[in-house]
C-alpha cells in the first residue's frame, strides 16, 4: 500500500492533480462550513434539461484555456519561448468570422451573409495565417518568440477592430450560438474541448510527431544534424497554436454571438501559459506532458470558480488567485520536492529504527 | 523554477518598453510637429474665418468613434452647432488617441476660435494645453467626460449624471413593486456591475444605493462585476442563479452585461421581464436593448444621452451674451419601460 502510494507520488502528473484536489477540497471545507452538503460542489443536477454544476461550469468555462493550453505547450516545447499573441488572435478571429457573417458594415443581423461554414473557416484561416506568421518569425528570423508574437499581441485587437469598423457585431441567428451554447443537455464548449483534446493527444501519439517535438525543444542544433529538419517543426507548432487560438475564439464568440473585439480572449494568453507551467512543464522547453497542461487550465478556471462561489468580492479575487497560485507553484518547485522527500526518508528511518 | 521567472520578468520589461517607447513617440510627436504647424495657421485662418464671418467659431474634438453611442453624440453636436444656427464648426475626430487630441485642442487655439468644445479621453495630461487656452482667453467648455486640472482652466463641465440614473432606476423599481402590490414584500436583488472605479458605475450605483437605504424590505443579496461585457455579465448572473433560488430583481450596470445576464436567465429556465420571474433594470438604453425590451425580456431601460448638442449650444449662447453659467451641468437623462411605445421610440432614436 505504502509503496503504491509512493510510486504515485513519483508521477508527473501527481502534483498538476494533487493541485486540483487541494481547490476542489477547499469548496469542500466550505461548504461544510456553510452548512451545505459536503458534496455539493461534485453535484450534477438537471435543470430545465441542461446540466448543471459546479463541476460542468468549471468544464465549461475552462474550454478557451485548454484549447489555448494544446498549443502553448507545443509552442513552449518547441521554442523555449511563448506565444503571447493567443488573446488578441482569438479576438481576431471573431473580428474577421462575425465581419464576414452579418457583412461589412451591419451590426446587428439575423441572416448570414454567407454561409456559417464559410465564416468559421476563413475565421481559423486567419488565425492559422497569423500562427505562420509568429512562426515564421520564430523558427526562419531567429527572433525570440516573446518579440515576435508581440507583433500580433498589440496589432490583433486593431486588426479585429478595423474588421468590425470599431463596433461591437452582433450575429443573431441561433445556428452561430450553438457553439456557445447546449447540445442536448451539454454545454457545447465542453464537447468542442472534448474534442480538441482528443484529436491532439491522437495525434501526438499516434505519430512521431511529439517526440520531434521534444528533440527539437531539447537541443535544436543535435535534432538538425540528427535529420529532423528543426526550423519547420518550430513553425507547425506556431501553426497549431494560431489554430488553437482560433478554435478558442470560436467558442468565445459564439458564446456572446457578437464580435466585442476589445473583450474576447483579454489576458487569456497568461491563463494559457500559467496552465502549461502549473502542469509541470518547464517553460524552457523539451519535455511536455499535454494531460499536465490541461489540468493546470481547468485548475485556473477551478480557483476563478470557487472563488466567485465563496462569494469573494471580484475586486479582490485576483489577490487570493495569485496566494492559491503561488502554493500551487511553490509545492512544484524542485527545493520544495527535495525537502518533501527529506521528510519522508526521515520518517522511514524513524519507522525501521522502531521496527528493529 | 528560476527560468520561469526569468521569462515573467521578461514579459514585464517588454511591455515596459514598448510602451516606454510608444509614450515617447507621443512625446516627441508633439514637440516635434507643434512648432512646424505655427507657419500654417496664418493660412488657414485666412482662408477658414471668411465663411465664419458673422459666426460663432467654436473648435470640437470628439473622442472617436468607437460606438453608437459615440457617433450620436457627435452628430447632435454637430446638428446643434450648425451655420443655420449661426456657428461654423471646426470638427476634430481624435481617433481615440490622446496625442491627436491635444494636438486638435493646440491647432484650436492657433486658429483662434471663440469657443473649444471637447471630449476628453482621459482625465490626466491637460494642463498645459488648458493653459495655453487660458492665456489665449479662448473659453473651454468640457463634455461627456471629466477633466483632472484645476477648475480655473476651464469655463464649466457638462455630461451625463450617473447617479440620477441609478436613483431613478431605484425609484422606478419603488414605484413598479407599488402597482405590482408587492411593496411590503421581501425583494432581492442582486447587482452586476461594470468595470470597478469607472465614475459611470460609480455613479449608478451610488444613485440605486440612495434609494435601496430607504426601503428595509429591499435586500441587495450580491454584487459583483461583469466589466461591462456580455460574457463577464452571462457567467455572473448564472453563479448568481445557482447561489440563489430567489431573486426578483436584477440591476445590471450597463446594456452588454444585461445581454448576458437575459442569456444565462433563459438558460436556467427562468423568465425574466414584465410577465417573468426577474424584473431587470438595465442603463444605456441602446437600440439593442429597446428591442430586448420590445420582446418582453427588459423591464426598464436608463439612459445616458448622447444628444448633449443642445444643451453646449444653449451654453455658448449664454457666455456669448455675456453670463454667467455653472461650473458642473447635466444633459436631461430619461428612461423607457414597456408602458411606452417602444416601436415609435425605436423609430427616431439615433442610437
Amino acid at each position: 500500500m505504502m509503496s503504491k502510494l509512493k510510486g504515485l507520488t513519483k508521477k508527473q502528473l501527481f502534483l498538476p492533480v494533487f493541485s486540483m484536489l487541494l481547490v476542489m477540497l477547499l469548496n469542500v471545507i466550505y461548504d461544510i462550513a456553510c452548512g451545505h452538503a459536503p458534496l455539493t460542489f461534485f453535484t450534477i443536477a438537471v435543470k430545465n434539461g441542461i446540466l448543471y454544476g459546479r463541476l460542468i461550469d468549471i468544464l465549461n468555462r475552462g474550454t478557451e484555456a485548454a484549447i489555448l493550453a494544446i498549443g502553448m505547450t507545443l509552442v513552449v516545447s518547441s521554442s523555449a519561448g511563448t506565444d503571447i499573441s493567443v488573446g488578441s488572435v482569438m479576438s481576431l478571429y471573431g473580428g474577421m468570422c462575425c465581419m464576414l457573417l452579418a457583412g461589412y458594415g451591419n451590426v446587428n443581423v439575423s441572416n448570414y451573409a454567407v454561409p456559417l461554414l464559410v465564416g468559421i473557416g476563413a475565421g481559423l484561416l486567419t488565425t492559422c495565417v497569423c500562427g505562420l506568421f509568429n512562426g515564421f518569425l520564430v523558427a526562419y528570423m531567429n527572433i525570440q518568440p516573446m518579440v515576435a508574437t508581440l507583433i500580433l499581441w498589440s496589432a490583433g485587437r486593431a486588426i479585429g477592430l478595423l474588421l468590425c469598423n470599431s463596433q461591437i457585431v452582433y450575429v443573431r441567428v441561433p445556428s452561430f450560438q450553438k457553439i456557445g451554447g447546449y447540445v442536448g443537455p451539454i454545454p457545447t464548449p465542453i464537447i468542442v474541448a472534448a474534442a480538441c483534446i482528443l484529436v491532439a493527444s491522437l495525434v501526438l501519439r499516434m505519430t512521431a510527431l511529439g517526440t520531434y517535438i521534444q528533440s527539437v525543444g531539447i537541443n535544436k542544433k543535435a535534432s538538425r544534424i540528427a535529420g529532423f529538419n528543426s526550423a519547420k517543426i518550430i513553425l507547425l507548432c506556431y501553426v497549431i497554436c494560431g489554430l488553437c487560438a482560433g478554435l478558442a475564439g470560436m467558442v468565445a464568440t459564439s458564446r456572446i454571438y457578437s464580435a466585442d473585439t476589445n473583450n474576447i480572449g483579454l489576458n487569456l494568453e497568461m491563463d494559457a501559459i500559467l496552465a502549461v507551467a502549473l502542469g509541470g512543464n518547464s517553460l524552457g522547453g523539451g519535455k511536455f506532458n499535454l494531460a499536465g497542461s490541461l489540468i493546470g487550465a481547468y485548475t485556473i478556471q477551478a480557483i476563478d470558480t470557487t472563488l466567485l462561489s465563496l462569494g469573494v468580492s471580484t475586486a479582490q479575487s485576483p489577490v487570493f488567485k495569485a496566494v492559491i497560485v503561488i502554493m500551487i507553484v511553490v509545492i512544484q518547485s524542485a527545493p520544495a520536492k527535495e525537502f518533501f522527500k527529506e521528510l519522508s526518508k526521515k520518517r522511514n528511518a524513524g519507522k525501521g529504527a522502531a521496527s528493529v | 523554477m528560476k527560468r520561469k521567472s526569468i521569462n515573467r520578468n521578461r514579459i514585464i520589461r517588454k511591455t515596459g518598453l514598448l510602451s516606454a517607447v510608444l509614450f515617447l513617440s507621443i512625446l516627441t510627436g508633439c514637440a516635434g510637429q507643434y512648432p512646424a504647424e505655427s507657419e500654417t495657421p496664418a493660412a488657414a485662418l485666412f482662408e477658414e474665418t471668411e465663411p465664419s464671418e458673422g459666426r460663432i467659431v467654436v473648435g470640437f474634438c470628439e473622442t472617436g468613434s468607437e460606438s453608437d453611442w459615440r457617433r450620436a453624440h457627435a452628430a447632435s453636436i454637430r446638428s446643434a452647432l450648425s451655420e443655420e444656427e449661426g456657428f461654423y464648426l471646426l470638427y476634430e475626430d481624435a481617433q481615440q488617441k490622446l496625442e491627436n487630441q491635444i494636438k486638435a485642442v493646440r491647432r484650436f487655439i492657433l486658429q483662434d476660435v471663440d469657443y473649444i468644445v471637447f471630449s476628453p479621453l482621459v482625465k490626466d495630461g491637460w494642463d498645459v494645453v488648458l493653459e495655453e487656452a487660458k492665456e489665449a482667453g479662448i473659453p473651454v467648455i468640457v463634455n461627456d467626460r471629466q477633466v483632472d486640472v484645476s477648475e480655473d482652466l476651464y469655463t464649466c463641465w457638462i455630461g451625463s449624471d450617473a447617479e440620477k440614473e441609478g436613483r431613478d432606476a431605484g425609484l422606478w423599481l419603488a414605484d413598479y413593486l407599488e402597482k405590482e402590490g408587492r411593496d411590503k414584500e421581501q425583494i432581492n436583488i442582486v447587482t452586476i456591475q461594470g468595470t470597478l472605479g469607472a465614475s459611470i458605475q460609480i455613479g449608478r450605483k451610488d444613485g440605486f444605493a440612495e434609494v435601496l437605504s430607504e426601503h428595509d424590505n429591499w435586500t441587495m443579496l450580491d454584487m459583483q462585476t461583469g466589466d461591462f461585457t456580455q460574457t463577464k455579465g452571462y457567467e455572473v448572473m448564472e453563479d448568481f442563479l445557482e447561489k440563489y433560488d430567489d431573486i426578483d430583481v436584477v440591476v445590471s450596470e450597463n446594456d452588454n452585461m444585461t445581454f448576458g445576464a437575459i442569456d444565462a436567465i433563459h438558460d436556467a429556465g427562468k423568465t425574466c421581464g414584465p410577465d417573468g420571474d426577474i424584473i431587470i433594470l438595465s442603463f444605456d438604453a441602446v437600440h439593442a436593448a429597446l428591442e430586448q425590451m420590445q420582446k418582453g425580456d427588459i423591464n426598464a431601460d436608463f439612459e445616458c444621452n448622447p444628444m448633449q448638442g443642445e444643451k453646449v449650444k444653449e451654453i455658448i449662447l449664454a457666455l456669448e451674451a455675456g453670463r454667467e453659467v455653472e461650473k458642473k451641468m447635466y444633459v436631461e437623462e430619461t428612461y423607457f419601460d414597456n408602458t411606452m411605445d417602444l416601436e415609435e421610440i425605436l423609430k427616431t432614436r439615433m442610437y
